[in-house]
């Protein structure tokens, strides 16, 4: 299978904090908004270079979001930034009305999603965020998987001009997306091409798709592995084509199954070529203080989980 | 100043457009919206610097208004289109399938005036705040009206945003309370009191100017030019206009059972036997 070097460990929040300050050199009409966790959010350097462009919200993440819809009023382009609970569910009604409904360039971008946040527990791991987020038309959803696919999506999304979610985690993870790849918003990545069942991966479950699919090589299984970071819109294409090549698919997320890019996944090819589909996400339960590896092992999210999804989805071909 | 004479004239077309549009569909805000009415008329035919002929979403170099309490689109509606955002027939379509003049404000069908949805409270006052910002961050002095209702101070977001504004000297913003001291389920100080509201946003480091006459078009105008005076120096500044719901039709005053129902024929008839026609019914 293509082999994907390792090129370093960095966070994705640092490559949304990188992107962002690049964007501040290029773009003047970025602007950033952070609520009390510049440093957790890496905004500290774009902060310092741009002092007049940063504006600190203070623990006050509703009227952010509002400010940030009423900003694009002439012309500015904010980045909001906080974790990714406080991000979704603590303010969906500000960004349902001031945002979404009305089409405001707002970015929302929002780091320690998902059960790696570790050891602060299920208050602050949000799993839900992607379903709520890409329940509101207008919405794009974005989920990286490595420090560069969160720093060319920083950067891309001031280039589209409507409201996006930008979800990114805290721990240090592989950084295998090579620095040059262009980020398409909406456009899924052919990691590894297979015949015998399907990958779909987002975020910090792209890794582990790619060292599921070497172990699934060493037991004689071929799998193809998609990288979907556009969870909405949702690139159809790529993946309808390989599932009517493997007649299978396993998607993998740090998310409920519930709303998350599973169900968009299954939503698309029940309605097209039904198929059937494993997910490898967190079943209808809330998480828990704990290290990330520990957490992902006991929820069911490593590569071991992907590999099992994919036997079991195969022998249902 | 323009002619008080034609500002009344104005005012009164424009409560009557109010009961006809609500009456049409059985639905919508008639008394919020009547007691704003001198409101909105000083601030688009008299205060605001702005562009009705060409509207541009970004507004620059344009005072912009932002509606927090979405519920009394009727007067916003109507006072936009005697401004000239749109012609008076649309009027016609409030709250009627297929129209641009839903029944809280919406931007998505592009309905020229309206520069963000509201109606779900308390949201206003944070984006006229960004949107200050914004214009300063542009170089413009223009400025940024908000109005909000008394009830809706309840949400949380409000205070936030009376918060930050302060703290960060956002003072090319000017908002309104619609003081009138009810809402849905009753008097405002029996559903959740305010308490000493005036000491509440000075306390919150607001500049504060209190309207007893906020159905006076003069007074309203004066007030609005106070708060014009008052900007620029470091503290956002809020007025607090004393209104009276339901103002210019007898039934509906003094009571807050006309927040959001619509009178049937007979009192449509009542109501309009006390609103003088005079710019004609669209």
């Amino acid at each position: 299978m293509k082999d994907y070097p390792v090129l370093g460990k960095k966070d994705t929040r640092s490559g949304f904090g990188d992107g962002l300050l690049e964007l501040g050199k290029t773009n003047e009409n970025v602007v950033a908004m952070c609520a009390d966790l510049t440093g957790s959010l890496k905004m500290g350097a774009f902060k310092e270079a741009f002092p007049d462009r940063f504006f600190q919200a203070g623990i006050a993440e509703a009227n952010m979001i509002g400010m940030a819809a009423g900003m694009t009023i002439g012309g500015k382009i904010p980045f909001t930034g906080t974790f990714a609970n406080f991000s979704t569910s603590r303010v969906y009604d500000q960004i349902r009305q001031s945002v979404a409904y009305s089409d405001k360039n707002v970015k929302i971008c929002a780091s320690h999603a998902g059960l790696t946040l570790g050891e602060d527990g299920a208050t602050h791991q949000v799993l839900e965020d992607v379903g709520m987020m890409k329940m509101l038309p207008n919405m794009t959803v974005i989920n990286p998987c490595d420090y560069n696919q969160t720093k060319a999506a920083t950067i891309a999304i001031a280039e589209y001009e409507g409201p996006v979610y930008l979800r990114f985690g805290r721990p240090s993870v592989p950084i295998f997306i090579p620095e040059d790849m262009p980020f398409e918003i909406g456009k899924g990545i052919m990691l590894n091409e297979g015949t015998d069942v399907t990958i779909v991966a987002t975020g910090h479950l792209v890794w582990k798709a790619l060292e599921a699919a070497k172990e699934l090589e060493g037991k004689g299984i071929s799998a193809e592995v998609i990288n979907i970071h556009t969870i909405k819109p949702l690139d159809e294409e790529i993946i309808l084509n390989s599932v009517m090549k493997t007649r299978c698919v396993v998607t993998a997320e740090e998310h409920q199954i519930a709303g998350g890019l599973g169900e968009s996944v299954s939503s698309l090819l029940c309605r097209t070529i039904p198929t059937p589909q494993e997910f490898v996400a967190v079943d209808d339960t809330f998480g828990e203080s704990g290290t990330p590896d520990e957490l992902m092992t006991k929820y069911g999210l490593d590569a071991v989980d992907i590999v099992s999804a994919a036997e079991a989805v195969m022998r249902r071909k | 100043m323009a002619d008080i004479t034609q500002l009344k004239s104005i005012s009164s077309q424009v409560r009557r457009d109010i009961v006809r549009m609500v009456h049409a569909n059985n639905s919508g805000h008639p008394g919020g919206s009547l007691g704003c009415v001198e409101y909105f008329v000083a601030l688009y035919f008299e205060i605001m610097n702005h562009n009705s002929s060409d509207f541009d979403m970004d507004g620059f170099d344009e005072d912009l208004f932002f509606l927090s309490n979405g519920h009394i689109s009727p007067v916003w509606y109507s006072v936009l289109a005697h401004s000239g955002y749109f012609e008076k027939s649309e009027l016609a379509t409030f709250r009627k399938l297929n129209s641009r003049l839903q029944g809280h404000p919406a931007t998505e069908e592009g309905l020229e005036g309206i520069r963000i949805a509201s109606g779900s409270l308390g949201q206003g006052l944070s984006v006229g705040i960004g949107s200050a910002m914004t214009k300063k961050l542009n170089g413009e002095d223009s400025l940024v009206y908000t109005l909000h209702g008394d009830g809706e101070l309840q949400e949380g977001q409000i205070w936030e945003a009376a918060m930050y504004a302060a703290a960060n000297k956002v003072d090319n913003l000017i908002a309104t309370v619609d003081y009138n001291g009810r809402q849905i389920d009753g008097d405002v100080e029996d559903v959740l009191s305010l308490g000493d509201l005036e000491g509440k946003w000075k306390a919150f480091g607001w500049e504060v100017i209190i309207e007893d006459k906020g159905n006076d078009i003069e007074s309203v105008i004066n007030v609005l030019n106070k708060a014009k005076t008052l900007t620029g120096k470091g503290k956002p500044v809020m007025i607090l206009l004393r209104t009276e719901m339901g103002q210019g039709v007898d039934y509906m005053m003094g009571t807050h059972k006309w927040h959001g129902s619509a009178p049937n024929d007979e009192q449509l008839s009542n109501a309009l036997s006390q609103l003088e026609e005079t710019l004609g019914d669209y």
